[in-house]
C-alpha cells in the first residue's frame, strides 16, 4: 500500500518508546493531530511502556501495568499506530518511509525516535546461549525463562541498569555477580566515596561485586551454552547466565543509511530545534539524537524536553533544546542514590563538603563554589534532601552547607523545608514545573490535594521523585492561605481516632450514639453517622469492652449495627455476595483429624479451598444461610473463629523450630500458639499479623509482620512495624534476648499503645513512621515507660484476655442472631439466585456472568 | 417513608404496581442495618430502618459489582441525606433518591415503603 499525500500533511514517527509517546502527546496538545495525519512505526510488539520502571516487572508488575499508551488516546486522535512493524528504509528525496511489512508512507515531516541499543563488548562467545541484554520487556521474559534452569548469573556493567539487572537475577533466585570495569559502581553518577558506600550496602545484600576487571571471554560448553567468563585479572567466574549492561549506543543506522549526519561516537546530529542538520523535514529526539550541545542524552527527562521542542517547532512555535540537567535520583535495590548539578566537582576552584558514615552506608557530598553557591552533589544511602538541594543548585543556600549534609538528629544538622525555596526553583524536572507553578495550582486553581495538583500541573507524574516535596508544598500553601486541614475522623467527628479513644476510655462511653450525640460535629449529632466512623468506633468499643462495661460480643445490641459487613456476618464477603470461612489454626499447627474435619466440611458444602499465606485454610463460596451450618460443625470439632473478617489479630505464623529443625534454638511453635491464643479477637485499628521464627534463618518471615519474634540462644528478639503487601517494610528491632514473660509483657504494651494512638486503618508500619519520635518514642513508652502508662496498657490487655469468648460459638447458640443469616427476610429458605458457581480445576469459582444479568442489556451473543 | 410507631404487630409493606406487598415484621429490622427481600418477580429489595424509625427500600443489587448485597452495607447520614455504602467497593447510595453519591451517572431503583398493621 502506498499512501498518497493528500491535502492533510503527514507526520511519520519512527519509534514508539517513552519519548515517542511524549511526542504524540505534545502533538495532540498543540492540536497537530487534528490537522495532520500521524503515522507511528513501532518495532517492539507492544506500544510505548515505562522502560525506566522495567525492573518492576520482577516485583510483580505486568507488561500491561508498565504500558504508557492509552489506546483510547491513540484512537481519539486518529493516530495510525503499527506495532511490530519497524521502519527499514527512508528515502529523503521522495520523502517516503518503508516499513518491514512493505507498507510505504509518504511524509511531510519525519521524526526519528529510535532510541538506543545495548552495547555488548566484542568478546568471544558474546552471543552464546545464556547471554542476554537488559532493555526490553522481551529481554526480561527471556531472562526469566532461562533463569529457571540456572543457579548463578553475572552482570557485565555496574551502572544503574547493571545493578538493577543484578538485583533482578538475585530476585529470580540466582547467586548474582556484578563485573564492572571501572574501579567503582555507578562510575557516572557517584565518586569514589559514594561508590564505596554503595559497594558495602550492595555486598551486604548478598551480591558479589568485582570492580576494576574487564570481561575477556565468555566460556561455553559443548552445546554452546554459557558456563563462565574469563576476567582481565586472569580469574574465571563460573556462571550459567550473563547479562550485558555495559551502556547503550544511539540507534542511528536508519539515519546513516539515508545520508544524515551522525556524530563520531554515534547519534543523529540535530540543531536546537531538534531538526537534523541536513534535512529540515527530518527531526530526531531522545536517545538516538546528538543534541546541539554535542551530547547524547540517555535520560528520559531531556528526551521529553526534546519531544516538546520538536512538536513546538512543527507547530511553528518557538522552542529550543540547548542541553539538560543530568540530575538523577534513584532507588537501587532499596538504596537511595542521587546526583545533581556538578556532582564530580569539575568547576574551577570548587570545594567539597562531605559527610560519610560507612557503618550506616551513608555518603553525602556537596560541591560548593568560592562564593558559597551550591553547584551540585552526590547522595548515597539517604537522598531525602535531594528535592530541596537540587532546587537550591545555582544559588547560595540560606544555611551553611555543612548543616545540609549532617543527619537531622546531629547537632548543627538543619533540614531545609521546601518553603525556603525561591518561586523559580524547579521542583519537577521531568515536566519542568517550578515551585511558583505548584503554588499557583493551590492559590489560583483551587487545588487542595496532591492528586489535584499533579493533574493540574503534571508535576510528579514523571519519575515521581518530587512527590514528597510536592506534598510538603501543597500542605504549606494550604496552611498559608488559611485553609484549615481537617484532621477529623470523618464528616461526623472532628476528633482523630486517638482523641476518640481517649474520650471513650476516660468517660467510659460505651455506645456509639452516646458518643455521636455528645462529641460528634454539631450537624452530625442525632443522625445516623457514616460508614467510616461506625466501624471505627465499634472497634474502639470492642477493644475496651471489658474496661468500659460494653459487651465483648460484637453482635450484641447496638454494636451489631456498627460493624462492617464482614464483621456483621463473621465471614469475608467475596465479589459475588458469597462468603469465605477461615477457622483459627493457632501457629499453623493442626492435627490430621482437624484437617479431615475441614476437608469434610468443604466437601459437604461444595466449598473452594485454598491454603492462605498465614498458615491456615480458607473455604470460599459459602452462602450466607450456610454460615451457621458450617460453623456448627466447626465449633463441634473444636475450631474457633479465625477473625479473618475483622480488623483484629489474624495469625501468628511459625516455623517448626527447635523441636524438629536442626537449626532451631527455641520452641517457636509453642510461642506462636501462646501468642495467637492470647491476642485472638483483639479489635485494633487495622488487622494485625505476627510470626515466630525459631532461629535467625527466619523461615516464618517475622520481620514482615506487625509484631515478629525471632528466637536467639538467649531468648527472643521482638521486631515491630513490619509489613508485606503493597508497601513492604522490614520490622524494627524493639528489644533483644527477652524471656517468655518479658516478651509477652512487651507485646501487650506495644499492641495496646498502638490501638490507643493509631489512626483508623493505619497499620503498625505507617503508624510507626507517622507518630512523632517514631521507633525511639515507642521504645521509650513501652520499654522505659516514659509516660507512666505501661501498667494501664498491661491491665487493658489482661482484661481483654480474661474476657475473650469465641464469637461463632456465641452466635450459633443464639436463635435471634442466627435469624439474620438468611438471603431473604421473607423467604428464609431461598438462596440468593445471583450467587452461582461454575467448575474450575476440579473446584468451584463464582459464576460472574450471573452478576451482569439485570443491569446490562441481554442481547445476542453478549451473554454466555 | 412513614414514621413507624413502635408496635410489634406492624408489617413492612412495599408499593408494587399500586398494591402493597407485605414483606416482614417491622421488628425484623435492626435500626442502622438492612435486610434483603425477594419480590414475586425475582427482583431483590434492600430494606433499611434508621435511628429515627424511618423506613427505606432500594434495589438490592450493587450496580458496580453486580452482586445483590446492598442490604448488607452500612448506613449513615451525608449532609442530611440517608445513604447506604456498598459492602463491595464502598460507593454510597442515597436511600431516598437512589442516586449514587460518588458517581452521579449511576442511580438505583427505590420503592415506596410503609409500616402498617
Amino acid at each position: 500500500m502506498t499512501a498518497t499525500p493528500g491535502a492533510t500533511p503527514t507526520i511519520v514517527l519512527v519509534g514508539h518508546g517513552m519519548v515517542g509517546q511524549r511526542f504524540l502527546e505534545a502533538l495532540a496538545e498543540r492540536g497537530l493531530t487534528a490537522t495532520h495525519r500521524v503515522v507511528v512505526l513501532c518495532e517492539e510488539p507492544r506500544p510505548a511502556y515505562d522502560r525506566v520502571a522495567l525492573t518492576s516487572y520482577f516485583s510483580g508488575k505486568t507488561p500491561e501495568d508498565l504500558s504508557m499508551t492509552d489506546l483510547e488516546f491513540i484512537a481519539a486522535h486518529g493516530i495510525e499506530l503499527y506495532v511490530g512493524d519497524p521502519a527499514v528504509t527512508v528515502d529523503r528525496t521522495a520523502r517516503e518511509v518503508t516499513a518491514r511489512s512493505g507498507q510505504v508512507f509518504a511524509y511531510d515531516t519525519l521524526v526519528l525516535a529510535t532510541g538506543s541499543f545495548p552495547f555488548v563488548p566484542p568478546v568471544p562467545n558474546k552471543d552464546a546461549d545464556g547471554c542476554f541484554v537488559y532493555r526490553t520487556i522481551e529481554d526480561l521474559l527471556a531472562i526469566e525463562e532461562y533463569a529457571k534452569t540456572a543457579t548463578t548469573g553475572a552482570v557485565v556493567g555496574g551502572g544503574l541498569l547493571g545493578l538493577e539487572a543484578a538485583g533482578a537475577l538475585k530476585g529470580l533466585g540466582l547467586t548474582s555477580h556484578i563485573v564492572e570495569f571501572a574501579p567503582r559502581l555507578m562510575p557516572v553518577q557517584v565518586d569514589e566515596g559514594g561508590g564505596a558506600a554503595l559497594l558495602r550496602t550492595i555486598e551486604e545484600m548478598g551480591l558479589s561485586v568485582h570492580t576494576g576487571v574487564g570481561t575477556q571471554e565468555i566460556v561455553v560448553d559443548d552445546s554452546g551454552a554459557v558456563t563462565g567468563m574469563k576476567l582481565s585479572d586472569g580469574s574465571e567466574l563460573a556462571t550459567d547466565l550473563v547479562v550485558f549492561s555495559a551502556g547503550v549506543r544511539p540507534r542511528d543506522q536508519l539515519a546513516r543509511d539515508c545520508g544524515l549526519t551522525v556524530g563520531e561516537r554515534g547519534g543523529i546530529a540535530v540543531d536546537e530545534q531538534c531538526r537534523t542538520v541536513n534535512d529540515p523535514h527530518v527531526f530526531a529526539i531522545g536517545e538516538c539524537a546528538l543534541a546541539s550541545d554535542g551530547r547524547v542524552y540517555g535520560l528520559v527527562a531531556p528526551g521529553y524536553e526534546q519531544a516538546e521542542t520538536a512538536a513546538a517547532t512543527i507547530a511553528a512555535d518557538e522552542a529550543a533544546f540547548t542541553g539538560a540537567d543530568l540530575s538523577t535520583k534513584l532507588k537501587l535495590l532499596g538504596v537511595d542514590v542521587a546526583s545533581f548539578g556538578d556532582a564530580h566537582g569539575t568547576t574551577a576552584d570548587c570545594l567539597d563538603v562531605v559527610y560519610s558514615d560507612s557503618r550506616a552506608g551513608l555518603y553525602k557530598k556537596l560541591v560548593i563554589g568560592r562564593d558559597g553557591t551550591l553547584l551540585g552533589g552526590i547522595l548515597v544511602g539517604d537522598a531525602e534532601a535531594y528535592g530541596t538541594l537540587k532546587a537550591f543548585t545555582g544559588s547560595v543556600p540560606p544555611v551553611s552547607p555543612e548543616s545540609l549534609v549532617l543527619p537531622a538528629g546531629a547537632s548543627g544538622g538543619a533540614q531545609l523545608g521546601p518553603s525556603a525555596l525561591p518561586d523559580d526553583a524547579i521542583i519537577c524536572s521531568c515536566h519542568n514545573v517550578s515551585k511558583g507553578a505548584i503554588r499557583g495550582a493551590v492559590t489560583e486553581h483551587s487545588c487542595t490535594t496532591v492528586p489535584e495538583v499533579k493533574k493540574c500541573t503534571k508535576a510528579g507524574t514523571g519519575c515521581g521523585s518530587c512527590v514528597k516535596v510536592l506534598g510538603q508544598l501543597v500542605t504549606a500553601e494550604l496552611e498559608a492561605s488559611g485553609v484549615e486541614v481537617d484532621k477529623g475522623l470523618c464528616g461526623c467527628f472532628s476528633q482523630t481516632r486517638e482523641a476518640l479513644y481517649e474520650i471513650v476510655l476516660a468517660l467510659r462511653i460505651n455506645t456509639y450514639q452516646g458518643l455521636l450525640d455528645r462529641y460528634g460535629r454539631e450537624e452530625a449529632r442525632g443522625g445516623d453517622g457514616c460508614e467510616i466512623c461506625k466501624p471505627a468506633i465499634a472497634s474502639i468499643i470492642a477493644s475496651l469492652a471489658p474496661t468500659i462495661g460494653a459487651s465483648g460480643y460484637v453482635l450484641e445490641g447496638e454494636q451489631a449495627a456498627l460493624q462492617d459487613s464482614n464483621d456483621h456476618f463473621l465471614a469475608n464477603l467475596q465479589k459475588n455476595g458469597s462468603y469465605s470461612v477461615v477457622p483459627r489454626i493457632p501457629g499453623g499447627e493442626i492435627t490430621p483429624e482437624g484437617l479431615i474435619v475441614i476437608g469434610e466440611i468443604a466437601r459437604d458444602f461444595g466449598l473452594y479451598t485454598k491454603i492462605t499465606g498465614g498458615q491456615r485454610i480458607d473455604m470460599f463460596g459459602a452462602r450466607v444461610e450456610q454460615l451457621p451450618l458450617i460453623w456448627t460443625r466447626l465449633v463441634d470439632a473444636g475450631f474457633e473463629s479465625g477473625h479473618a473478617y475483622g480488623k483484629s489479630l489474624r495469625t501468628v505464623k511459625s516455623c517448626v523450630g527447635q523441636t524438629w529443625c536442626r537449626y532451631g534454638v527455641q520452641d517457636s511453635v509453642r510461642m506462636a500458639i501462646d501468642l495467637e491464643l492470647r491476642y485472638r479477637g483483639l479489635r485494633s485499628p487495622h488487622k494485625l499479623k505476627s510470626a515466630v521464627s525459631g532461629c535467625a534463618r527466619e523461615c516464618a518471615e517475622a520481620q514482615s509482620k506487625d509484631f515478629g519474634v525471632i528466637a536467639t540462644s538467649n531468648g527472643w528478639n521482638l521486631y515491630v512495624g513490619g509489613n508485606g503487601g503493597a508497601t513492604p517494610r522490614h520490622a524494627d528491632l524493639l528489644a533483644q534476648d527477652l524471656s517468655d514473660a518479658e516478651l509477652i509483657r512487651l507485646i501487650d504494651r506495644f499492641l495496646m499503645f498502638y490501638i490507643r494512638t493509631a489512626d483508623r486503618l493505619e497499620r503498625t508500619s505507617t503508624w510507626l513512621e507517622r507518630i512523632p519520635g517514631g521507633l525511639d518514642h515507642v521504645r521509650d513508652v513501652v520499654v522505659e515507660d516514659s509516660l507512666g502508662i505501661c501498667e494501664e496498657l498491661e491491665s487493658l490487655m489482661a482484661d481483654h484476655v480474661a474476657h475473650y469468648a469465641d464469637e461463632w460459638a456465641t452466635t450459633i447458640n443464639d436463635p435471634e442472631k442466627l435469624a439474620r443469616f438468611v438471603s431473604f427476610v421473607n423467604a428464609p429458605d431461598t438462596p440468593d439466585p445471583v450467587v452461582g458457581f461454575v467448575p474450575e480445576r476440579d473446584q468451584i469459582k463464582p459464576d460472574l456472568p450471573l452478576l451482569t444479568i439485570g443491569h446490562r442489556p441481554l442481547e445476542g451473543s453478549a451473554q454466555r | 417513608m412513614t414514621l413507624a410507631p413502635e408496635t410489634t404487630d406492624l408489617k413492612i409493606q412495599l408499593l408494587l404496581d399500586e398494591d402493597w406487598f407485605t414483606v416482614c415484621d417491622l421488628t425484623a429490622l435492626t435500626p442502622g442495618r438492612g435486610v434483603a427481600a425477594l419480590l414475586p418477580d425475582g427482583r431483590q429489595v434492600a430494606l433499611f430502618r434508621d435511628r429515627a424509625g424511618e423506613l427505606y427500600a432500594v434495589d438490592n443489587r450493587d450496580p458496580f459489582g453486580g452482586a445483590a448485597v446492598l442490604s448488607r452495607g452500612l448506613t449513615g447520614t451525608h449532609r442530611g441525606r440517608p445513604f447506604v455504602a456498598s459492602p463491595l467497593l464502598k460507593q454510597r447510595f442515597d436511600l431516598v433518591s437512589g442516586e449514587c453519591l460518588d458517581d452521579e451517572t449511576v442511580r438505583i431503583a427505590t420503592y415506596e415503603v410503609r409500616a402498617a398493621a
